[in-house]
This record gives structure tokens, sequence and C-alpha cells, in this order.
């Protein structure tokens, strides 16, 4: 393994798992503060435990997410030296503003948590807005950052070094505001269906049980409606690639000769020596009407790019295509309950729903795997778009197989041992004793 | 006295954080170094002492080290990329040290049932805590001792990546860390409970970690002049580093003295001072590098604009924090006042 690629991969590896950490940390606020809102509203003891279940759950996961954080603040100078002292002047905003909103998270997690008892109702809901302000201010000022590095804008290069710095140009660029609505409409999304498609499983088994049927309905009140603004939020983004950066957009979509009409290409595996995408479904003139809302619209191949700077078309339109099928799967799903919804039928005593958001559960996650995957890869071989190289960013210093493997090793055994905290302390459902002395029985099971 | 730059008030700020990390970071692994170190009939009670202190307040002491790298690396990029380049190693070695300490901490403070892995978890969070300081402190004295310059053409692995930092100056100043991070925890810790027995205890082992600030902030010293000469000269010769260095000692001396008087409140801010005084002697003695022997302070720093806006959003973002954190402050210190009227008791035990 090439140094450099080893560098990439423990980039890749960090971000993956930290994201997971970031997107909860970014969702389960709303689902907590959503929960305590409805106690405050109906006193229904219930939801007061849904509430403070979320919250501890959202406190060991957002101590995850800090030291995951820390090791990127940390990475961007081990691995991509280069990167940063290019890049720190300009993207360094981005990140300060970052660190203040992580830092109002933090405290107001703080009082959160510990302040169940200390501070009147309402100053205790502040909080808890307070932590979901933030927590989602924390995602959108570094993907303001990540979308720097596809669109940079805000400085000159005058002989290898950036001039002219203007760091507020550089957050205003032009896939800022597309990359961070639909980060932050894929941490709702997610973090929603997760949560739905755990409680749906586990009422699959105990019908009646209040505690999950609760759950359940909040989950879906933020997942949902985020589910099917997701893949209009998608097209916003395509249209940007497609202006911006046409070579990742034609990864994405296989498109390897420029033409008028071009067809949307569904599934396959592109070979990149004959230029062709085997086993797809290619729908006419799908393409140019999905990049530029025209059906003869010219769409920019490969072909205009030099062979050399493709990235790895394979992957990327394998990711997209992963994400855009998982997108689709979401927002049918949340149309469905919505539906169900509307006829005042009960979203919680339909099986086939509670099947479906079953399996839907780990989707909203694999889809924001694979969206990064996209956006990432699809970059190469630039750092910066078009300005500087990932080759020539990363650090002289050699064997980094090692610090790779090590890290690789680490998160994965703070994976497992997340699931299993998660497991014992908040999927769990309450034992019945835990149960049966607070609450008037809803079900049979309870009497 | 330095030159007010707009460079040289972001450097102070960089030091400032980092003086804020040393002080409240520091803190919280000497409280693993006690953890780990906990004996006696009273060691349980040591460590839910120890636990409890550190409790709610932990993730936002971290955030103090995270300022000091968003600016470096806003305000000072090339020092960014060389400590990430020649420091590789070392930093490396201590990321894995404050993810291990982090998460174990959260996982076992947030996993109430009393078992074996709570246990386990205990040991990891103080070996991290051990090794962590160490490693920091290496660090520091690497860039103190101005051994992190420019790569050479030709040089070894070893030459380029290892022998910067790996030195016994280096070491020194990684076990003064080590033992002035203890110290600072154990003043602390006689300031959390009531109980006159762990206080006695907390109160022995902050004199017992004093004595070691002493002994290896006075090898660091010995060695100083000859393998950081930069420093060694900064701080034994300059004019203006001389008071500093005084005042070190004497808040060192009061602090013990405090002490063993048995005056907590007062051994509290003594350290502190102490701690602080240490961290701006070093940085003045430095002055006016950021990293000797190359990267001067106006030399390294960002473009003005930059400069001039991290120095605006740091003034909105403190707007901000101030009044929270003070909000923060008294909510934890008022106690479960409010209590039971509002929230019923019962339920489930969360
Ligand atoms: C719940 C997760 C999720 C879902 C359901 C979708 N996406 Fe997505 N997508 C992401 C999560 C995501 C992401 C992980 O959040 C990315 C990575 C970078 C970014 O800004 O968002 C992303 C990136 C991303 C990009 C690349 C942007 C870039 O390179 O800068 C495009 C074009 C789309 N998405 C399009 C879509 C479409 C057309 C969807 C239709 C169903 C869709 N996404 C569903
Ligand atoms: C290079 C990329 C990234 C870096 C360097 C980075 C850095 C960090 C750091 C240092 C922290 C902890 C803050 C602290 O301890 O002060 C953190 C937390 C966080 N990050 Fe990231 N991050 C990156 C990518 C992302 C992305 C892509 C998102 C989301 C969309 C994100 C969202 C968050 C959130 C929400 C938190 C708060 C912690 C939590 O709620 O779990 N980060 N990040
Ligand atoms: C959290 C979600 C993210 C994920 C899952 C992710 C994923 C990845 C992947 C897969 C790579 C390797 C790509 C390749 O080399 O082919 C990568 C590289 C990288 N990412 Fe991201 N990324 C995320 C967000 C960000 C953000 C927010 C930033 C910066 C602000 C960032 C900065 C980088 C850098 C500097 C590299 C290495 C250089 C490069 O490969 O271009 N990433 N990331």
């Amino acid at each position: 393994m090439s140094d450099l690629l080893a560098a990439r991969s423990q980039m890749a590896v960090s971000l993956g798992f930290h994201i997971l950490f970031a997107v909860v940390g970014i969702g389960m606020p709303v689902l907590m503060v959503v929960a305590e809102q409805r106690y405050r509203k109906t006193g229904e003891r219930l939801c007061l435990d849904l509430a403070k279940r979320w919250a501890k759950g959202t406190a060991i996961l957002f101590a995850v997410g800090a030291v995951s954080g820390t090791v990127l603040s940390f990475e961007l100078g081990l691995l991509w030296p280069g990167f940063m002292e290019f890049a720190g002047p300009v993207i360094g905003m981005p990140f300060s503003l970052e660190g203040f909103a992580f830092f109002t998270e933090a405290i107001f997690l703080g009082i959160y948590l510990y302040g169940w008892d200390r501070i009147s109702a309402r100053a205790h809901l502040f909080a808890g807005v307070m932590v979901a302000v933030s927590g989602a201010a924390s995602g959108i000022f570094v993907v303001i950052a990540n979308a720097w590095m596809n669109a940079p804008t805000g400085f000159d290069v005058v002989g290898g070094k950036i001039a002219d710095v203007d760091p507020v140009a550089g957050m205003l660029n032009p896939m800022a505001f597309q990359q961070t609505l639909h980060m932050t409409l894929a941490s709702y999304a997610a973090t929603g269906f997760a949560v739905a498609g755990i409680h749906a499983f586990l009422l699959l088994f105990d019908r009646q049980n209040a505690f999950h049927r609760r759950a359940l309905v909040i989950a879906l009140l933020v997942g949902a409606p985020a589910a099917v603004l997701q893949p209009l939020s998608g097209d916003l983004s395509a249209r940007a690639v497609a202006e911006y950066q046409p070579a990742k957009l034609a990864a994405m979509e296989a498109h390897f000769e420029t033409g008028t009409r071009a067809p949307l290409v569904l599934g396959g595996w592109p070979d990149m020596e004959t230029r062709e995408t085997r086993f797809a479904l290619k729908i006419p003139g799908g393409l140019s009407f999905l990049a530029h809302h025209d059906f003869n619209a010219e769409v920019q191949g490969l072909d205009r790019t030099p062979r050399a700077d493709w990235p790895h078309v394979p992957i990327v339109h394998t990711a997209f295509q992963i994400m855009v099928a998982l997108g689709t799967c979401m927002a049918l799903i949340a149309l469905w309950a919505a539906l169900l919804a509307i006829r005042r039928q009960d979203v919680c005593s339909n099986v086939w729903l509670l099947r479906a958001l079953t399996v839907a559960a780990p989707m909203g996650f694999i889809a924001i795997e694979a969206g990064w995957t996209v956006t990432e890869v699809g970059r190469q071989p630039w750092i910066v778009y078009g300005v500087l190289r990932t080759a020539d960013a990363v650090t002289p210093m050699p064997g980094l197989v090692v610090p790779f493997l090590g890290f690789t090793l680490l998160y994965c055994f703070l994976g497992v041992i997340v699931a299993w905290l998660l497991y014992r302390q908040i999927i769990r459902s309450p034992r019945p004793t835990e149960w049966s002395r607070t609450y008037a029985p809803v079900g049979v099971r309870h009497a | 006295m330095p030159e007010v730059t707009l460079p040289v008030v972001l450097a102070a700020i960089l030091a400032l954080s980092l003086n804020a990390y040393v002080l409240f970071g520091g803190a919280d692994f000497g409280g693993g170094v006690w953890d780990l170190l906990a004996t006696g009939p009273r060691r349980a009670r040591q460590r839910e002492v120890i636990s409890h202190a550190i409790g709610p307040i932990w993730e936002a002491n971290h955030v103090w080290l995270i300022l000091a790298i968003v600016l470096t690396f806003t305000c000072f990029p090339p020092v960014f990329a060389r400590l990430g380049t020649v420091l590789h190693i070392p930093l490396t070695l201590m990321l894995v040290g404050i993810v291990l300490r982090g998460s174990a901490f959260t996982f076992r403070s947030y996993d109430d049932e009393r078992d074996s892995v709570q246990r386990r978890w205990g040991r990891v969070f103080a070996g991290a805590s051990l090794v962590t300081p160490v490693l920091l402190g290496v660090c520091i004295g690497a860039v103190a001792a101005g051994r992190v310059g420019p790569l050479r053409r030709g040089a070894t692995f070893v030459q380029s990546f290892v022998d910067p930092w790996l030195t016994p100056f280096s070491l020194a100043v990684g076990l003064m860390t080590l033992a002035l991070f203890a110290h600072l925890a154990a003043v602390f810790l006689t300031l959390e409970t009531d109980e006159p027995a762990l206080v006695e205890d907390f109160r022995a082992r902050a004199l017992w970690s004093g004595l070691a600030v002493f002994a290896s902030a006075f090898g660091a010293l010995l060695i100083a002049p000859e393998q950081a000469p930069l420093v060694g000269v900064g701080l034994l010769a300059s004019t203006w580093s001389l008071p500093f260095h005084l005042a070190t000692g004497v808040a060192a001396l009061a602090a013990l003295a405090a002490l063993w008087g048995r005056r907590y409140h007062l051994a509290r801010v003594a350290v502190g001072a102490q701690v602080s005084l240490i961290i701006w002697g070093w940085a003045i003695a430095q002055y006016p590098f950021l990293v000797p022997p190359d990267f001067t302070i106006d030399g390294v720093a960002a473009p003005a604009v930059t400069l001039r806006l991290v120095l605006i959003t740091l003034g909105l973002g403190i707007v901000v924090l101030v009044p929270s954190l003070l909000y923060m402050f008294r909510v934890f210190k008022a106690g479960p006042s409010h209590s039971a009227r509002r929230l019923p008791k019962g339920g489930l035990e969360l």
C-alpha cells in the first residue's frame, strides 16, 4: 500500500467513523426536544422517559463524536500538511466557528443532562433547543469547509502560494448552500429512520408497548419530512456539481462521451478502459433532464477530462447509485407513513410498515457514507478541486500504513463498545419492573 | 517587551488557549493519574470523587485543545504543517491516548452498572491519562528545544522523525508535565469533597506531586542550556523572563505552603498561577519565535484579513460563550434546589 493510499484510507476511515456520531449529534437532540416538548404539553410520563433516555444516548455518542473529531483536526496536519499550509488561511474560519458551535453544544448538553431538576421547565427546554441548534451549526460549518474544497473561491494562487485571501468569499462558495442543506437533512433523515427502525423492530414482537409506540411516532415526525425533502435537495446538489465539477458528475453518472440528450445510466459497472458501462439500464435524455432540467441539454462527459485526472469511475458511480436508491426507498416509506397518518390509521399497528421501517433503519447511514464517498472520491485527484492535488498535499512521512491500521483497529474496537453500551442503556425496553412502577398500563401485557 | 502586532496578539491568544487547556484539561488528566494510583482504605471513595469532579465538565475542557489547533492552522498554517510532519509520531500516540481516555471515561460514567466492565474502563482511562501528558510534554519540549526545524534532504527516517523529540530534555519536560498535571488535580480535588479523611488523602498527594514537579523542573532546567539553547538562554538570561521565573517559583512555593497549612482555596489559586506562569514563561522565552529555529510569529502568520476575521470570530464567540458558561456554572453550583416539586421522582432512574 502506498503512503498516499494509506493516508487517504486513514482519512476515509476517520471521517466515515466521525460522521456517524456527528449525524447522531445533529439529529438526536431534535428527537429529544420533541419528546420533552410533548411531555411538557401533555404531561405524558413516557415522553419524559424518552427524552431522558435519548439525552443519555446523545451524551455517550457526543463524547465519541468529540474524540473522533479531535482525531480529525490533528489528522489534517498529520496527513495533509501541504493542504493545511495552503488552505488554512481561507477555510480556517468555518473551523473556528465550528469550535464555538461545539462548545455551545457541550455546555448546553451539560445543562440539559444535569439540569432536569435544577432549572425551570422552560429553561430546560431552551437548553435542549440550544443543543439542537448548535449541533446543526457544527455540521454546517465543517461542510462549508468541505464545499470549499469542491468549489474553491476567495483567493488567488501566485507562484504556488495562496494570495489575496478572502475568507468570507471562501465560506460563501457556490457549493456551500447545496451541501449544507443536503447534509443537515441527511442527519435528520438518518437519525429519525434509525430510531424509528429500532422501535418498529421491537414493536413487531411487543405490539402494544406504549414506550416503543411513542418513540416510533416521534422519530418519524423528525425523519419522514427530511427523507421526503432529501431527493429534492439532492437534485440541487447534482445540478451544482454539474456546473462546478463536471468530471465528478460524469463519473457519478458513468457518462463517458459528451453529448446532447444524454442518457441516465442506472446500475451497471463502468469500465474505464473501454469507456462502456455494462449491465446498465439507460434512459434516453434522462441525465440531460436531471442535470439541466432539459431533455436536450448537452452534458459534459469524461472525454473532456484528461484520462490521468479521472476519479475512480466505478466507485463513484456505484456509491452514487446506492445513495439514490436508498434515498428513494426512504422517501417512499416516509410518504407511505404520512398517507396512513392522514387517513388517521394507526401507523404503529401496520405490520408491513413496521417491517419496512425495520429494514430501512440503517439506510440513512449507509446513504450518508455512500454520499461522502461520491463527494470525496469523485473529487480525486484533487484535494482542492482544480487547484491542489492530493498527491502534493500528503505528508512526506513514510510508513503511513501503520497509523492507518492502528486507527482502523481502534475505531472497530470503539464501534463495538458503543453499540453494546447503547444496547444496554438505551435501546433495550424498560424492564417490566421499571415500568409497572410508573405507568398506567396501555396494553394487556403489563396490566 | 514584544511589540503588539496582529500576529503577536493571535500568538498570545494561542498561548492563552494552551494555558486554559493545561489548567483545566490538565487537571482532568491528573485526575486520571490519581484514579490509577488510588490506594488505601478509601480507594473507591477517591475514585468516586475524581469521577464526580470531572463528570459534567469534561467535553467543555477539551475544547481548549481544539481551539489551539484551529488557531494554529488558521493563523499560522506553516507551523501546523511543520508540527504535524516532524512530530508525527508523538502526536499520533498522543491522539490514541486522547481517544482512549475520552471514550473510556465516558463509557464508565454513563454505564451505571458497577461490575468488572466498569473497572476495566477505569484502567484504560487511567493508563491513557498517564501516557498522554508525557507525550504532550515531549512535543512541547521538542519545540522549546528548537529541534523542530525543516526536514533536511537525504536525512534518514530516524534523523527526520525521531531525533527531534526523543531527547533527554523532551523526556524531562514530559515527566514534568505529568507531575504538574497530577499536582494540579490533587490540589483541585482537595476542594471537591467534604469528607476530612479524603481531603487529607488528596492533600498528601498534592504535596508529594508538588515535590515531583520541583524535581522534574529542576532536571529539565539543568539540561536546558545545553539541549535547548534558545529557551535556556531565554529562560535564564533575558531581562524580562527573570521576573517570570521568580514569580513561578514563588507561586509554586506558595502552593506547597498553603497545602501544608491546609488553606486549600489559596493553594488552588497559587497552583493555577504557577501553571500559567510556566506556559507564559515558555512563550516569552521563545519570542519572537513560534517554532524555533526558523519560524517567527510575524514570518509565518496568515494574511491580515484572516487574522482580523479570526479576532472578530473570537469576539462573537465570547459573546455567546461567556454567558452560557456562567449560566452552566450557576446551574451546577445551585444544586438540586428546584427539585422534586417540578419533576416527581420515581420512574426510570436514568
Ligand atoms: C440520508 C442520506 C442521504 C440520502 C437519502 C441522499 N443523500 Fe445525497 N448525499 C448525502 C446523503 C444522502 C451526504 C452524505 O450527506 C452527501 C455527501 C456530501 C454532501 O453534501 O452530502 C451527499 C452528496 C450528494 C451529492 C454530491 C454533492 C457533492 O459532490 O458535492 C449529490 C449529487 C447527491 N447527494 C444527490 C442525491 C440524490 C439525487 C438523492 C436522491 C434520492 C440523494 N442524494 C439522497
Ligand atoms: C475534516 C473534517 C472534520 C473535522 C476536522 C471535524 C472536527 C471535529 C471536532 C474537532 C469535533 C469535536 C469538537 C471539540 O471537541 O471541540 C467535532 C465534533 C462534531 N463534528 Fe466534526 N469534523 C469534521 C467533519 C464533520 C462533518 C462532515 C460533520 C457533519 C456533518 C461534522 C459534525 C460534527 C458535529 C455535529 C460535532 C459535535 C459532536 C457530536 O455531536 O457528536 N464533523 N468535529
Ligand atoms: C464526514 C463525512 C466525510 C466522509 C465520510 C468523507 C470521506 C472521505 C473519503 C472516502 C476520502 C478518501 C477519498 C479518496 O482519497 O479517494 C476522504 C478524503 C478526504 N476528506 Fe473527506 N469525507 C467527509 C467529510 C470531509 C470534510 C467535512 C472535510 C474537510 C473539511 C474532508 C476533507 C478530506 C480530506 C482533506 C481528504 C484527503 C484528501 C483527499 O482525498 O481529497 N472530508 N474523505
